[in-house]
């Protein structure tokens, strides 16, 4: 059972090519229960699609405040598992339980709403969009503005003295009628973006659109966007994927600082290396089944796993 | 210093206007309001060609305006739903005759529906709902038709959405032909108010022969939506509307209620197009099934695209070109089918994203070109 009080090694945040950014002002997210509790729980889950069983009766937990590792062989079923988590399929049989709140069956946008964000395989950017914009429309997922709000600024509030103007007209007037709260979150929701992305290393490149990034840029940009849902449990699915060594190195130190916020991490990734390094916890998924869960040490040791990967060998037959 | 000067030609308008000072930028915007106001008057030599009615033949000018206007409006409205939210509707017209309609069977004496109100409530031959009461009623039922339209259908996408709502402009038009008892069937109603005024040479303040205070009023009107419109579009309202044209999936992954802010553009789009409506009800005084055929779809539809789809003043412009040319040119109205194919045509195959598109859109034409330019090499 690892400390999951603790970063799980400290050593490896000396992250190569990385903006420093011990000084962002992220703040870190309000967490409603205690670090160790179980927060999303996977219980006997079974996936159909007609005939193919995507999914046979897989059941883990993932506890408040951990990195937990999904891994397998190709087509063992973890994308399948993170799209049920994450609402896109309802599972056959079996519940998807986030703080104690059953939530298989709901929609997409409501499970982001409740606390779980996730990146994409493929990558899936709005790819018309500046890089900023795209973590903006991740912020404003908590943003509470409405249609109504944006069109005649109805919804005011009263300003702190920072949020106030610095000077003049503007400044007597927002003291007497206050500030449309559309314009204090459209100015928060830029700030924090800026903050995102400069905390996920590519602040450089905030106004380009999506799609002119470089690769490994497009690929923080998505964990920023995901970031800015401020979700409780964000998922990254294969977030090292074409990544070189020292990439992998970057993210590794990404992914603990991640935790750090107060976010707990789900990571599903082929690279066992990375994925021994940074997780607390690993679930292995082969064929849909689960077949070990453990700490790293401990499923880096499971003949079973070591099969999975490495094949049967022949005189086991 | 001519370097500056290239560099500074080489930049969009878009641009320049973002990057001009503040002052200017009002200046500008007032001068090009003021200079709005003034154009039925416009009577300077060589822009007066512009008018429409140097011939005997000509149309009224400042109707043309008027008219110009309300389909600048619809314009607005339909690039909404289809430029942000990039849903095809193709029974815009629907929403533009519940709109007139609706002024219509409630403000207008020669309504069955004001009648019978007066029978059973005991009113005066001369009652009917006043003008300022009308203005909601309308609005709230284009809204309301907009949500109930939207709600089943926006599930659709793509094509099966166009064709749902083409039905609907067509059902709005077939029932109000039908409907004798309510809507006086073909032969339409009569009288349908004007907005109350000032006499001025013992006429009404709005009436048929002073086309010029109708332009200005709907002017007024459209210069607040187009503000209100702006305002959408740099909110999360419009970054949610992008987010769902480019992915939806992902959109709704990272909490977009897709369907939500789909049906509110929906509403949005059919509330102004319910208001251009009841404009354009007024100032005729007279509205029949006939006014709201399902061509007019088409034609506010070629608007957007012609002009630009997601960019309002796109949207403007391909409003004023296909209402305003063909007034111009009357004497070849013969020509006019013709001439609006070939220009359709010409429009799509050398600038599919429009005259002024939003360069979003601009891109997103040119990689879906690529993408099927990909295709059918593979093939």
């Amino acid at each position: 059972m690892p400390d999951l009080t603790t970063p799980s090694s400290a050593n490896s945040d000396e992250a190569v090519g990385l903006e420093d950014t011990s000084d962002h002002d992220l703040i870190e997210i309000e967490t409603s229960g205690a670090v160790g509790e179980t927060l999303l729980e996977v219980d006997h889950v079974t996936l159909r699609f007609g005939g193919v069983v995507a999914l046979n009766d897989v059941n883990f937990e993932i506890r408040r405040g951990e990195i937990l590792g999904l891994i397998g062989p190709n087509g063992a079923g973890k994308t399948t598992c993170f799209n049920a988590m994450t609402g896109v399929y309802t599972p056959t049989e079996g519940k998807i339980r986030f703080k104690g709140k059953e939530i298989a069956g709901t929609k997409p946008h409501k499970i982001n709403h409740l606390g779980i964000a996730r990146t994409f395989q493929n990558i899936r950017l709005f790819p018309e969009m500046s890089a900023l914009e795209n973590v903006m429309v991740g912020c404003d997922a908590r943003h509470k503005s409405s249609v109504v709000g944006v069109l005649f600024r109805s919804y005011r509030v009263r300003p702190t003295e920072a949020e106030l103007p610095e000077s003049g007209i503007r400044r007597s007037l927002a003291k007497v009628f206050g500030v449309s709260r559309h314009t204090l979150e459209e100015r928060a929701g830029r700030r924090r973006s800026m903050e995102l992305l400069r905390f996920v290393g590519i602040a450089d490149r905030a106004h380009e659109l999506a799609r002119n990034l470089p690769y490994g840029y497009q690929r923080r940009l998505e964990i920023a966007r995901a970031l800015a849902t401020e979700p409780e449990l964000i998922c990254l699915d294969e977030p090292a994927a074409g990544f070189n060594p020292a990439e992998k190195e970057d993210l590794m130190g990404l992914i603990r600082r991640i935790r750090d916020l107060g976010h707990t991490v789900l990571v599903i990734e082929h690279d066992m290396k990375l994925v021994l390094g940074v997780t607390d916890r690993i679930v292995v998924l082969e064929f849909g089944s689960k077949i070990a869960e453990g700490t790293p040490e401990e499923v880096a040791r499971n003949p079973k796993v070591i099969a999975a990967y490495l094949g049967e060998p022949d005189d086991a037959a | 210093m001519s370097q500056i000067l290239d560099a500074y030609r080489g930049l969009r308008l878009g641009d320049r206007w973002d990057g001009a000072p503040t002052v200017v930028r009002w200046a500008v915007m007032l001068l090009v309001i003021a200079f709005a106001f003034y154009l039925p008057y416009l009577n300077i030599l060589p822009f007066a060609y512009i008018r429409t009615d140097l011939t005997s033949s000509g149309s009224d000018w400042a109707s043309v305006l008027f008219l110009v206007v309300v389909y600048m409006i619809v314009a607005v409205g339909l690039n909404v739903v289809i430029g942000l939210a990039g849903l095809l509707d193709l029974g815009y017209v629907g929403f533009y005759a519940l709109g007139a309609y609706s002024i219509a069977l409630f403000g207008s004496t020669n309504s069955p529906v004001v009648q019978a109100m007066q029978s059973k409530f005991g009113l005066s031959e001369e009652w009917a709902v006043p003008f300022a009461v009308c203005i909601p009623i309308a609005i709230t039922m284009s809204l309301i038709a907009g949500v109930f339209l939207g709600a089943p259908t926006l599930r659709l996408r793509g094509d099966y959405l166009a064709i749902v709502t083409l039905g609907f402009g067509e059902i709005i038009r077939i029932t109000a032909r039908n409907l004798d008892n309510v809507t006086n069937g073909a032969a339409g109603i009569t009288q349908v108010p004007v907005p109350p005024g000032p006499e001025i040479d013992g006429r009404a303040f709005f009436n048929t022969i002073d086309a010029e205070r109708w332009y200005w009023l709907a002017l007024t009107i459209l210069i607040l939506i187009i503000w209100l419109a702006r305002r959408l579009e740099h909110s999360r309202v419009g970054r949610a509307w992008l987010a769902i044209r480019e992915d939806e999936d992902a959109a709704s992954v990272m909490g977009v209620a897709g369907f939500k802010f789909k049906l509110w553009a929906f509403a949005i789009g059919a509330t102004l197009g319910g208001l251009a409506g009841l404009l354009f009800g007024s100032k005729q005084q007279y509205v029949e099934p006939n006014a709201f055929m399902v061509n007019l779809s088409f034609l506010f539809v070629a608007m957007v695209v012609i002009g630009g789809s997601g960019n309002i003043f796109g949207a403007l412009l391909g409003a004023f070109l296909l209402t305003y040319l063909p007034e111009r040119f009357r004497e070849f109205v013969d020509w006019r089918p013709f001439a609006f194919g070939v220009a359709l045509v010409l429009v799509m195959i050398l600038r599919p994203q429009g005259l002024v598109p939003s360069r979003r859109r601009a891109r997103e034409f040119e990689d879906r070109r690529h993408e099927a330019e990909e295709a059918a090499a593979d093939a």
